[in-house]
């Protein structure tokens, strides 16, 4: 018996990563290497106006005065910075009209990865900004959008063409000073996406950006604002995949959300990052800080996330309740397999009158991987009528996998309910003889028990995104339980 | 349609089917009973390919494949079901869900079409009515919080969906109040054709009154100690099965 486990444990590895191509495209790429000079020839690549060079330049300067963070239950290796490249573009003409104009190769790349970008094909009505390497692609329904007020497009162009919402809540909710990765992606981040939705309106089709790191030995660090002003509602969608590759890539990514008055803003994520193979060789270092801003009264945010790629993942999206009567979620899947392994959960931090929280985190781990949920939930002195409620679930495949769960409280105000429940489950034997008994296979029964488990999440996901979600669990598992 | 042949079997080193031999042929019922820990349930999963289990002799075959080697999903869809003793709760999976997979897998395995949604409920809807299973059941997630009668009611639901060639039911009837296990025995007569066949693992010859069988047979020590008609549980019921295991346990004495 537990020979045949760990047979069946070693078989683990044979889930294969569908999106692990190379896309043969030239690039516009600068040298390796982190200083001064790059992060100016960045800002010039850019064309930027000279505040945001500043903003740069203050976020390096304090960089170089931070260390790596150690607290996490991860294994971080030595990352050398000084050996990537901070900035790669794929090379196209300068300014796109149409479609026509982006270089096939490229099209190409997104359709495989089942992004299509032509509009005419976008049947579920999603607008998709794509991100390649360092720099945005193509934004579609662009035009759809606009008349309605809505603005869409890159951070690039945004800096150019609304410099104003830019500077105005640029690192308003994560600033440089923020931790190690944010002070860094602050320095060099090259691209990302910009929202902004105006007073009254209630964004009519999902919105998403497809992040795609393509060339060889190149850190993404893109940035992602988004602002929901009065009344408004938007809903966002975020997935990302990398070509296989045996050495480690970074990926350290900023996303700030702002929700004023009565404003909604669901985030939802797919991350499907390169998780190494299964010796744990290869794969992407996800190092990535979110955090959403309740501003106004009656404010709400919630993140969802399906998080089954990346060889590390450090990442804590996270809510500041300031309005009064803010509500914010978190919901998180967090699948580890191999040699994967992830730290993550959120932060719930209660600062306005009869704010509430919920976090409900769904991890699974399986083959020799690590999955830890961390999460704070502070409650400050005046926020009276803080209600939490936070739900922190395990599942394990295999026994040579490991999961923890580290909750903080730090509540200051006597008024506040604040709940916790954990488990901790494995998929039994017998669960998947009573599915294999019933005709069906034992990947696919892995699969709906899976699902079963992370439905409460899966569900908080648009539609379209829930099918893939779904299909990405389980692939993500291939193997595991036998 | 199933006939065993010198079956030994262990788990963990530990011999529990010592040389059990059975033949079922299609339309017929047979009855298993024995007391516990006989290995009344060590053959429903060694037949259903449990690999807890290590079939150490004999052999197995099903419509004339010897099905040793089947992985127990291939089994299932050749049309073996299990009716289990414990039936297994999985959270958040919906029973709808479940019976969907399981019988377009199944479907698969004959070459056939999955089912449109429409025709999927309106089969649910049909075999619902036929083991009178409620809706607020099968809309919840498969056993999950099920009482024990519950539970093997919806064994039944599920052997009615799945419509398998030969339905191996263990203790199907334990845990059932005096209505349920009159409908659950209904809703096995009712699915019974001369194509099929039936293995019922019981304690009580109640249960046989309803379902009645062709065989009665005893299991004992991990072997098949008596085979005869209907009237063999009557007996059993009467007089236990000390005169049996004293038969089985000093075969110098006859009686
Ligand atoms: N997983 C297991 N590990 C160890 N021993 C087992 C296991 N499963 C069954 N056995 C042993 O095998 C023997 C036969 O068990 P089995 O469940 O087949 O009996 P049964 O005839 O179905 O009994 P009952 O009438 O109580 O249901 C018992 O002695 C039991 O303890
Ligand atoms: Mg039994």
């Amino acid at each position: 018996m537990e020979k045949d486990q760990d047979i069946i444990l070693n078989e683990v590895t044979q889930s294969e990563y569908k999106y692990g191509f190379v896309t043969d495209i030239e690039s516009d790429s600068i040298p390796k290497g982190l200083n001064e000079e790059v992060i100016r020839l960045i800002s010039e690549k850019k064309n930027e106006p000279e505040w945001m060079l500043e903003f740069r330049l203050k976020a390096f300067a304090h960089w170089k005065t931070m260390k790596n963070p150690n607290w996490a239950m991860l294994k971080i290796p030595e990352i050398d910075y000084q050996d990537i490249v901070y900035y790669s573009a794929p090379k196209q003409k300068k300014q796109l009209n149409s479609l026509d104009e982006v270089d096939p190769e490229l099209l190409d790349t997104f359709n495989k990865l089942g992004i299509p970008l032509e509009e005419q094909k976008l049947l579920t009505g999603v607008a998709v900004d794509a991100v390649m390497d360092s720099v945005s692609v193509k934004t579609t329904f662009k035009k759809n959008l606009a008349d309605l007020g809505i603005i869409f497009c890159s951070f690039s162009e945004a800096v150019q063409e609304y410099p104003d919402l830019v500077k105005k809540y640029m690192g308003t909710v994560v600033p440089y000073r923020d931790n190690y990765f944010a002070a860094l992606n602050s320095a060099v981040f090259s691209d990302g996406s910009f929202v902004y939705i105006p007073k009254g309106v209630r964004c009519p089709m999902e919105l998403s950006t497809y992040f795609r790191i393509n060339a060889a030995n190149t850190g993404q660090f893109e940035r992602t604002l988004i602002v929901a002003d009065d009344d408004s509602y938007v809903s966002y969608l975020e997935g990302c995949t990398a070509p296989m590759r045996d050495e480690n890539q970074l990926h350290a990514a900023i996303v700030e959300i702002i929700a004023l008055e009565n404003a909604e803003v669901k985030y939802s994520t797919v991350q499907n990052w390169y998780p190494g193979d299964k010796d744990g060789k290869g794969g992407i270092y996800n190092f990535v800080t979110k955090r959403g801003l309740c501003k106004g009264r009656n404010s709400k945010i919630s993140w969802t996330q399906v998080e089954t790629g990346s060889a590390i993942t450090w990442k804590y999206p996270s809510c500041i309740l300031k309005g009064d009567d803010s509500i914010a979620e978190f919901y998180s899947v967090a699948v580890t397999n191999n040699h994967q392994q992830a730290d993550t959960g959120t932060k719930m931090i209660h600062l306005g009158k009869n704010t509430k929280s919920t976090i409900v985190s769904k991890g699974i781990s399986a083959g020799k991987s690590n999955n830890s949920y961390r999460g704070l939930v502070r409650v400050a002195k005046n926020a009276s009528n803080a209600r939490n409620f936070s739900q922190c679930d395990s599942l394990l495949l295999g026994d040579q996998c490991g999961a923890h769960t580290f909750p903080y409280l730090e509540v200051d105000n006597s008024s506040a309910i604040v709940e916790h429940e954990a488990t901790t489950s494995k998929i039994g034997e017998d669960q998947i003889f009573y599915c294999n008994q019933r005709g069906i296979s034992t990947e696919d029964a892995i699969g709906l028990i899976v699902n079963g488990y992370a439905k409460e999440v899966i569900n908080q996901l648009p539609m379209e995104f829930a099918v893939e979600a779904q299909k990405l669990l389980q692939i993500s598992l291939e193997g595991s339980v036998g | 349609m199933l006939s065993i042949k010198d079956l030994h079997a262990s788990i963990q080193g530990k011999e529990i089917l010592r040389g059990l031999s059975l033949e079922v042929k299609a339309g017929e019922v047979h009855a298993i009973m024995g007391p516990n820990g006989s290995g009344k349930s060590t053959l429903a999963s060694v037949l259903t390919g449990r690999d807890l289990f290590e079939v150490t002799h004999g052999e197995i075959t099903f419509e004339g494949q010897d099905i040793g080697e089947w992985a127990p999903e291939d089994r299932a869809r050749a049309g073996i079901f299990l009716g289990f003793q414990y039936p297994i709760e999985i959270p958040g999976v919906s029973m709808t869900n479940f019976m969907r997979t399981a019988l377009n897998e199944t479907r698969k395995a004959q070459n056939l079409e999955p089912l449109s949604s429409k025709e999927f409920l309106q089969r649910m809807r049909e075999k619902k009515e036929l083991v009178e299973i409620d809706s607020k059941l099968t809309n919840r997630s498969v056993n999950e919080g099920f009482s024990g009668g519950e539970k093997k009611r919806n064994e039944i639901f599920q052997m009615a969906m799945l419509e398998p060639k030969l339905a191996i039911l263990d203790e199907t009837d334990s845990g059932l109040d005096i209505d349920a296990l009159r409908i659950v025995a209904n809703g096995v007569n009712r699915l019974k054709t001369p194509e099929n066949a039936t293995i019922v693992i019981t304690h009580y010859q109640r249960l046989l009154d309803y379902i009645i069988p062709d065989f009665v047979h005893v299991l004992y020590e991990g072997r098949i100690v008596m085979s005869a008609g209907k009237e063999l549980a009557l007996e059993l019921e009467e007089k236990g099965y000390d005169w049996i295991k004293k038969q089985v346990d000093n075969p110098l004495i006859t009686l």
